[in-house]
């Protein structure tokens, strides 16, 4: 068990390598680029160059990610190119409403996923049609249409929430959950879409398992063969099936915070790339891979809980 | 998990074989036309902007400001800056065509090759790349060309680069695991003796077997392109000059409470074209699994025939001298059905009677198809989802199980018992032995946790295990089949039943493991008065331990005796055979 832990460990660590240092070399592969950038397009080509030094661009770019990632080690991710901020502090801001959004989506999924992939794959029949056609259509509209259909309906028309803003749970419970009702609902709609898909699967290949037929043929009552021993083999690809649907998640929130106006970290990403403020970029970045690695790690342990056999691999 | 389910590689490459009705069929499956011809009317709208656009994409009309939809010269509206929106989102059209076609290149060609490569070499290549292709899947994408705009500026040709590498594991993997499939079938084979190159071998037959999935799932990906691509251009991450269909909704919702309309437009013609896209997808697959498709019966179609069952059960009253006194379960023209198609079913077995006395093993024989197991399973009720039962009766205790399904759950488990032919499927392996044995006894039998398992340690050392305490605490992975075939016959003996249904319960074993499972058999029904009926293939498990049987063939029974009588003197020529052919097979094996 433990080893197993470990090596999952290593290689997310692998990951993150690989993909940081990937993304850290096409963002700081151009320095004058960069550079010209913070001054604005009317600087000299000598005061370009005098940036360039003082922003530590001109050195290799192995040194330069060498130095970033023994920032990352001490919790120190530089400064902001434009308002020296601290990309940590930036980032402490901005994380919270992000995974406020990604978390309390991927709950409900779960929880709306199971039920309606349990009885689309158990009950069949119409059921099991609706099911399967709206996981089409809800996995098909993106989300952040499906967030502007939101805001026209709920904000725009009838103005029963607010479209948008982001109130902290600090100042007030209520308007917190106001303000992230709308966006946690479009971010739903496909997640949810995919995910029953992937439970209803999951479910029906379990069903046809033969250990059910001797289950049942025990005595056992169906809702207890169902709901004890098919979830629970069931679950193994079914919580692949969700932790895989954390990327999808984070994109959507990353442009749906556009919507809703939310100060997030698709908010931020967005506006430090279209300033040329790199190391905000490359902390977003750094963020969100994390949030996918950890996710997909926790998905591995909440399996291996449930599945005796996959303690063992 | 592939989010694309597998295919059946027999099915591709008939149905690559069959290209050229491919396409009549799908013009003929109405999901697939219309959306195929939504899909080439967005593709004309593009194409056709520099002639047919009403105005250019930039041109502005101060007159036209907000413009509401249908207003003279402005069919859609006009933007806050009075462009008309039907301009640009025909402009805009352009801008999706070259990210389709971007997202496509890119991705088939890395996406393919590096399957076809990893497929067909496997080994060293096929670790690696499955390895990259891991890391890959694990990137956030939308964060990541966020961050390209940083580097590049607004650039629709490189971002979609980056996206089709971010979408090429999805080709990857479908078409190595069909590369894996081909690569074992013999034609393959065959083509390497013959001694052609590896690279003909590919492209003559991996690639025709690979091609009708990758055109299934380019549909999903041209789907996911136009989606990030609108979605970059609502974020203000496309070139202001050049309109786009994400720009077009972005600047429309900044000005949604002047103009709601103007939001409409960009919105449905996204998301339609996003939904043509899946649903091309999912019509092209149907299309190609349609022979998979109509093997459901409909629900309609199905009540019809369970009521028709029902009514010859109430019309045919049986005859109780018919059956001696001591039947435990006695089985009149059973008939049993699989669907053919949505009103047609075939049927498999051929109105059956068999009867079990108390403390008689009955064996139930016949080679694999002839429907010996599906009389076993009716017995319990554990038939597939499928079958339907067409007629007949099975009565325990004067009961009808097949007219009230309440007789059969209160039987089920509690009366007639069931120990099935693989041990190692046939346990939980979420559970621990003595977890699931405890709950299937406790569904039947008013007892205390403490009291079901003292007596299912009871029961686990008499059917012997050796170690009953240890076995308890185990997974079933961690027992062998024989200890797993044990477990399974002590959790069917456990309810105390008066039948258990054996189904080939010696057959996953091993040759010495098989004679004591036997004569555990034997042991308990003479403890316990017990009637066996043992399905099986094994004329030899026949010999061994079974009083009568019946021999099956095409879902009739064609004889019934004695053990003894069947051996010496088989009636009918079916039986001869059969019993021939095992002593070939016993001569052989010696």
């Amino acid at each position: 068990m433990l080893v197993s832990v470990v090596k999952k460990l290593v290689r997310s660590v692998g990951v993150l390598l690989v993909v940081s240092f990937a993304t850290f070399v096409l963002m700081y592969g151009n320095g004058p680029g960069i550079a010209r950038g913070v001054l604005g397009t009317r600087a000299s080509e000598a005061d370009v160059r005098a940036e360039v030094v003082r922003l530590g661009l001109d050195k290799p770019l192995l040194v330069q990610y060498g130095d970033w990632l023994k920032g990352v080690v001490t919790g120190n991710l530089g400064d902001s190119f434009f308002t020296g901020q601290s990309v940590t502090s930036a980032l402490s801001s901005r994380v919270p409403v992000t995974l406020t959004l990604i978390v309390l989506s991927l709950l409900l999924t779960a929880v709306a996923s199971v039920l309606l992939g349990v009885a689309a794959a158990v009950r069949g029949g119409w059921i099991d049609r609706v099911v399967q056609f709206l996981s089409v259509l809800g996995a098909a509209v993106p989300a952040f249409i499906i967030a502007i259909g939101l805001v026209f309906a709920f904000a725009v028309s009838v103005r029963l929430l607010p479209a948008t803003g982001y109130v902290s749970p600090d100042q007030s419970v209520s308007g917190w959950l106001k303000s992230v009702t709308l966006p946690v609902i479009a971010l739903l709609i496909g997640s949810i879409a995919n995910a029953a898909a992937q439970f209803r699967g999951a479910v029906l290949d379990t069903l046809s398992q033969d250990f059910v037929r001797t289950l049942r043929a025990r005595g056992i009552p169906e809702s207890r063969v169902v709901f004890r021993h098919v979830l629970r083999n069931a679950a193994g690809p079914g919580l692949t099936a969700l932790s895989l649907q954390t990327l999808g998640l984070i994109g959507g929130a990353v442009i749906i915070e556009q919507v809703f106006a939310l100060p997030g970290l698709g908010d931020l990403s967005n506006t430090s790339a279209q300033k040329g403020d790199v190391p905000l970029v490359m902390g977003c970045v750094l963020v969100t891979i994390v949030v996918v690695l950890v996710v997909n790690l926790l998905g591995d342990l909440v399996t291996a809980a449930v599945n005796p056999k996959a303690r063992t691999r | 998990m592939t989010t694309t389910p597998p295919l059946e590689t027999a099915v591709l490459v008939q149905a690559a074989a069959k290209r050229r009705s491919l396409f009549r069929r799908l013009i003929t499956n109405p999901q697939g036309a219309v959306c195929l011809v939504f899909l080439l009317f967005v593709l004309f709208l593009g194409l056709s902007s520099s002639w047919l656009a009403p105005h250019g994409p930039n041109v502005t009309d101060l007159n036209a400001v907000n413009a509401s939809p249908f207003s003279s010269g402005h069919l859609l509206g006009a933007d806050s800056t009075g462009r008309d929106i039907l301009s640009r989102l025909m402009w805009g059209t352009r801008q999706t065509l070259l990210a389709c076609v971007v997202v496509l290149v890119v991705s088939m060609v890395l996406g393919v090759t590096s399957g076809l490569a990893a497929g067909f070499y496997r080994g060293r290549v096929d670790a690696v790349l499955n390895w990259v292709s891991d890391v890959v899947m694990s990137t956030p994408g939308v964060i990541l060309l966020i961050a390209l705009y940083a580097r590049t500026g607004s650039n629709v040709v490189a971002a979609m680069a980056v996206f089709g590498l971010i979408v090429a594991p999805s080709y990857f993997r479908l078409v190595r695991s069909v590369v894996i499939g081909v690569r074992g079938e013999l034609y393959v084979d065959a083509a390497k003796v013959v001694g052609l190159s590896d690279l003909r071998i590919v492209g003559r037959h991996v690639l025709w077997a690979v091609r009708a999935p990758v055109v299934i799932q380019s549909s999903f990906v041209l789907a996911a392109g136009i989606a990030m691509e609108a979605g970059l251009g609502f974020l203000g991450l496309s070139n202001p000059a050049k309109a786009s269909w994400g720009g077009v909704l972005q600047e429309a919702f900044g000005n949604i409470y002047n103009n709601k309309a103007g939001v409409l437009w960009p919105a449905l013609l996204i998301s339609l074209t996003v939904l043509a896209l899946v649903l091309l997808g999912n019509a092209l697959r149907d299309v190609l699994q349609s022979s998979a498709h109509s093997r459901t019966l409909s629900p309609r179609r199905r009540r019809e025939l369970t009521r028709q069952a029902q009514e010859q059960r109430q019309s045919t009253t049986a005859d109780p001298a018919a059956t001696p006194a001591d039947t435990v379960l006695s089985i009149r023209g059973l008939r049993i059905g699989y669907p053919d198609g949505e009103n047609s079913v075939r049927e498999v077995v051929h109105g059956v009677d068999l009867d079990v006395r108390r403390g008689e093993i009955h064996g139930l024989v016949g080679e694999s198809g002839s429907g010996k197991s599906q009389i076993a399973f009716s017995t319990l009720g554990i038939l597939p989802r499928e079958a339907v039962v067409l007629g007949g009766s099975i009565v325990l205790d004067g009961k009808d199980l097949l007219a009230d399904d309440q007789q059969l759950y209160a039987a089920r488990g509690r009366r007639i018992a069931y120990v099935p032919q693989e041990p190692m499927s046939n346990l939980d392996p979420c559970f621990t032995v003595g977890a699931q044995l405890t709950h299937g006894l406790r569904a039947v039998k008013k007892t205390s946790k403490q009291e079901a398992e003292r007596e299912l340690l009871r029961l686990l050392a008499r059917v012997g295990i050796k170690d009953p305490e240890r076995v308890f605490r185990q997974y079933p992975h961690e027992i062998s089949g024989g200890m797993a075939q044990r477990v399974l016959i002590c959790g069917a003996v456990a309810s105390d039943p008066d039948l258990i249904v054996a189904d080939e319960p010696t057959t996953a074993l091993d040759v010495t493991v098989q004679a004591e499972v036997l004569e555990l058999l034997r042991e308990l029904r003479d403890e316990r008065g017990l009637a066996v009926i043992l399905v099986t293939h094994n004329l030899g498990v026949v010999a061994d331990i079974c009083d009568t049987v019946s021999v099956m063939h095409d879902g009739h029974i064609v004889e019934r005796s004695d053990v003894d009588a069947l051996f010496e003197s088989p009636a009918e020529d079916y039986t001869r055979e059969l019993l021939s052919s095992a002593r070939r097979v016993e001569i052989a094996e010696v």
